[in-house]
């Protein structure tokens, strides 16, 4: 018989609980502003499966939408590795909207609703962010981010790329609401400081971010027509799905890190699984919104992401998400920073190998040429004395574990660019450089 | 040009045995390929078709551009897909076994690049410029077929003497149906045949309706790819019984016409390689109740392929191991078989005689060499009834090629489309004034 895990049972099981800006909620796990947030029954399924809050799909001026809307990009199979949508915002009615707000708050009144809101002019968004709160608003999303078709009338992106009229927006949204107030930011520009920084002089309570990334996914190569197609049109589209992440991720760490903005924020941008959540958790955000892997696999997801999330919880020692947020941040640093003088080599284990020799041509063809090919066992050699230490052949085996980078003492002590800028640090040789 | 085939063969009934795949099965496992430098399954493949390459181009729909490269090492990609042991050649070599992952399907995705080439009437390929050099080719089977293809794509002029009517050797007649069945073999032929300028002339004898010494008077080159003989004989009591055949006889007779089965339901097969093993197959397939295999060794000493052995006992025959047939009995017909089972050094153990009853007796216990008919050429050598050749398929006579199983013994069909080619690289080079006979 098995022994019951006493030493587990006696840790305290981690809290997921979040505040993003006053915003609570029992699971980082929110549903982004998108198709899987539109309406109360999809919404309350969701609550059902264990999503902890839902940013309602943008309320705003009417529209219409084209059919048809969204496009994949495929890569070695992977269907939806990345995602590109053109529909705009909500096309229900106001009042229904409002009215499956406030039955949903009913039915789940721990879980958030963030109600996201696109309007042009201050008595709209007066009005409407009165309604949202009477409907039962736990906070709002301020849409500056849409990166097709409602920019072209002077919202979503439009918005968000202007730091002046973000600012001046915040700053009436946050005059006319009694509860907190996210400005949602494009990553449609060059540099994405500025921008939080105008949502922050808005008086904004928390940023979420990014949105999605103004794209063309495909173009059909038989028509000669890109993807989505409407007809004999398409138009760019907003590009967002795991593909993303690493741009989002980026966004993120850049806010978090600059020491003047300090506000909360709630991740946006490719999160598939508890691991991307974890990610952008360590990078700055309290709270993670997703939409692109619900569309891809519906709203059960989640439970791997909350059973996962506390399970990294529980073996790296935090017992509240606070604890997590921003934890990497100090290690994100300027290349300049970098220690110039750290050394490490590619190690294959031969025991594991299985004479694929990707590692061969990626390193010949895209890398530095270290990685030869062993006639007889079929393992290739790493020549230490040229490898550069890069990560390429670790990246494509597809052996888990098989190759190891590993640090590689030498006779140099830490020298960075910015040392060896200001007073001459010693380097040491480079390799590689044949 | 090639001749109908029988709608009633009894080989009709058989299925594939392997599952042709659809497209979005064959882009997903050939997106499971992980394109391995140097990658060991071109190694392990007679042909050395690029074997990551092609998967590749089927994984981005660049069909026309893989049934290209599968062609352009082997112009026989189309049967090899289905009748290759791949288990024991490239898919046993993936890297994937080593990770303890079913290895990429790579008889089932060349199948599927090669059918649609086949469907979609596909060329690849046109003959050379003439040159003015001709070339005979004896035998019309895999070796011959993979030689001539090739020499017309160098443009010398070409002639192939079969002696059947059947063209395309055992890939026409010996294949397992449920591998690929005779009309597709012909259908290949006639594929291959298309590049053009190519004479073929079936009911011809060598040595017979043409002598050798008129071949080397008329050519500038001669290709031997005759294959293989006669089904061999055990040489015991009531040999000559009704029901008692040679195994690749009687495949050929099943793959080109009906067989007899009216009063069969036992059967005795003979022999323990992989003929002995597709025949097993065959009869049982055709609805013989109880198919008795009958070797003399034990299971490991097979010549036989053990995934095939597998797939034989799947399906339900017996063997019995370290048993020989020592005496056919019967009146006129074969009805019983007397066996005696055989220790360790392969000598009878006294006392451990036993019979079963057969209807049906075949015998897969090799077939004769055809290296005889050549013994008067001068400087054509033999190896246990095989001709020899360099590793260029020369013989050793000025002029004299040879290839296939009448060379090697008796492999697979790749092995003989590699070395047909291989010979046809050696006459062009010699006609270029290269010299491969060394």
């Amino acid at each position: 018989m098995r022994k019951p895990q006493t030493s587990h049972a006696s840790v305290a099981a981690p809290s997921l609980e979040t505040n993003t800006g006053g915003i609570r909620s029992p699971n980082p796990f929110w549903l982004a502003s998108a198709p899987p947030a539109n309406s109360g029954l999809q919404i309350q399924r969701a609550f059902e499966a264990g999503w902890g809050g839902a940013v309602w799909k943008t309320l705003g001026v009417p529209i219409q939408n084209v059919s048809s809307r969204f496009a994949g990009h495929t890569i070695r199979g992977v269907q939806g590795a990345g995602f590109s949508n053109i529909e705009l915002i909500t096309d229900r009615p106001l009042e229904v909207n409002l009215r499956e707000i406030a039955e949903t708050k009913r039915l789940f009144p721990r879980n958030p609703i963030i109600v996201s809101l696109m309007v042009e002019t201050e008595a709209e968004w007066r009005e409407i962010i009165s309604k949202s709160i009477d409907a039962g608003a736990d906070g709002l999303e301020l849409n500056f981010g849409c990166p097709h078709g409602m920019c072209e009338r002077g919202m979503g992106s439009a918005v968000g790329q202007e730091p002046m009229v973000n600012e001046r927006i915040t700053a009436w949204a946050v005059k006319y609401s009694t509860v907190p107030v996210l400005v949602k930011l494009t990553p449609n520009v060059g540099d994405i400081i500025p921008h939080g920084m105008a949502a922050k002089r808005g008086g904004a309570h928390g940023v979420s971010l990014i949105n999605t990334i103004k794209s063309i996914v495909a173009v059909d190569i038989d028509r000669l027509v890109p993807i989505p197609r409407v007809g004999s049109l398409s138009t760019n589209g907003g590009y967002c799905g795991s593909a993303v992440k690493p741009i989002a991720l980026h966004m993120v760490a850049e806010l978090a890190r600059t020491k003047e903005f300090g506000l909360p924020i709630s991740g946006i941008g490719g999160i598939s699984n508890w691991r991307d959540a974890v990610e952008f958790i360590l990078l700055g955000s309290s709270t993670v919104q997703i939409c692109t892997e619900v569309m891809l696999r519906g709203y059960g997801v989640v439970e791997d992401m909350v059973d996962g999330l506390e399970d990294y919880m529980r073996t790296h020692g935090f017992s509240t998400i606070d604890q997590m947020v921003g934890k990497a941040i100090p290690a994100f640093s300027e290349w300049g920073d970098l220690d110039l003088n750290y050394e490490t080599v590619a190690k294959i284990d031969a025991d594991k190998c299985i004479g694929c020799q990707l590692c061969v041509a990626a390193c010949h063809d895209g890398a530095h040429q270290c990685i030869h090919p062993q006639e007889e066992t079929r393992v290739p050699h790493v020549d230490e004395s040229e490898c550069v230490g890069c990560n390429l052949c670790q990246i494509v085996c597809p052996v888990a574990g098989c190759i190891e980078m590993v640090e590689v003492a030498n006779e140099h002590t830490r020298a960075s660019w910015n040392d060896f800028a200001a007073r001459g640090a010693t380097l040491r040789p480079k390799k590689g450089a044949h | 040009m090639t001749p109908q085939l029988s709608i009633e063969r009894s080989e009709s009934v058989f299925e594939d045995f392997k599952l042709p795949l659809l497209r979005d099965a064959a882009v997903a496992e050939a997106n499971r390929c992980l394109f391995c430098h140097d990658a060991p399954c071109i190694k392990a493949c007679p042909t050395a078709i690029d074997i990551p390459q092609f998967i590749r181009k089927i994984s981005t729909d660049n069909v026309r551009g893989s049934a290209r490269t599968i062609f352009e090492a082997n112009i026989l990609g189309m049967s090899c897909a289905r009748v290759c042991p791949v288990e024991v050649l490239c898919a046993g070599a993936c890297v994937y076994n080593d990770l303890k992952q079913p290895p990429i399907a790579i008889g089932k995705l060349q199948r599927y690049a090669t059918d649609i080439a086949f469907e979609q009437g596909w060329q690849f390929f046109e003959a050379g410029a003439e040159t003015g050099k001709r070339v005979a080719l004896i035998g019309s089977g895999p070796a011959s077929l993979a030689a001539v293809h090739e020499l017309r794509r160098f443009g010398h002029a070409c002639t192939i003497f079969e002696k059947r009517t059947t063209v395309g050797g055992l890939n026409a007649t010996g294949v397992a149906p449920y591998k690929m069945k005779a009309d597709r073999a012909l259908t290949e032929v006639e594929w291959v045949l298309s590049i053009g300028g190519i004479e073929l002339r079936t009911g011809v004898v060598v040595g017979e309706h043409i002598s050798l010494a008129e071949l080397e008077r008329d050519f500038d080159a001669v290709f031997i790819g005759v294959g293989l003989g006669a089904d061999s004989a055990l040489g015991i009591p009531g040999e000559t019984l009704h029901g008692v055949h040679g195994a690749v006889a009687w495949i050929e007779s099943m793959k080109l016409g009906k067989a007899d089965f009216s009063r069969v339901s036992r059967a005795i097969v003979v022999g323990g390689g992989n003929t002995a093993l597709d025949v097993v197959r065959e009869v049982r397939g055709l609805g013989v109740a109880n198919v008795t295999m009958l070797y003399r060794g034990q299971r490991d000493a097979m010549s036989g392929y053990a995934h095939e052995l597998d797939a034989a006992m799947t399906e339900g025959i017996n063997v019995e191991w370290r048993s020989v047939a020592t005496t056919f009995r019967g009146d006129a017909r074969v009805q019983h078989v007397h066996c005696v089972r055989l220790d360790d050094s392969k000598r009878p153990i006294a006392g451990s005689d036993f019979v079963l009853e057969a209807d049906l007796v075949l015998l897969a216990i090799g077939q004769s060499k055809l290296g005889g008919q050549f013994a008067g050429l001068d400087g054509v050598t033999f190896d246990h009834g095989c001709i020899r050749v360099n590793e260029h398929g020369f013989t050793g006579r000025p002029g004299w090629y040879a290839g296939g199983d009448c060379t090697n013994g008796g492999k697979e069909v790749v092995n003989a489309a590699a070395e047909g080619k291989r010979a046809a690289h050696a006459i062009h080079a010699a006609f270029s004034g290269a010299h491969h006979d060394a």
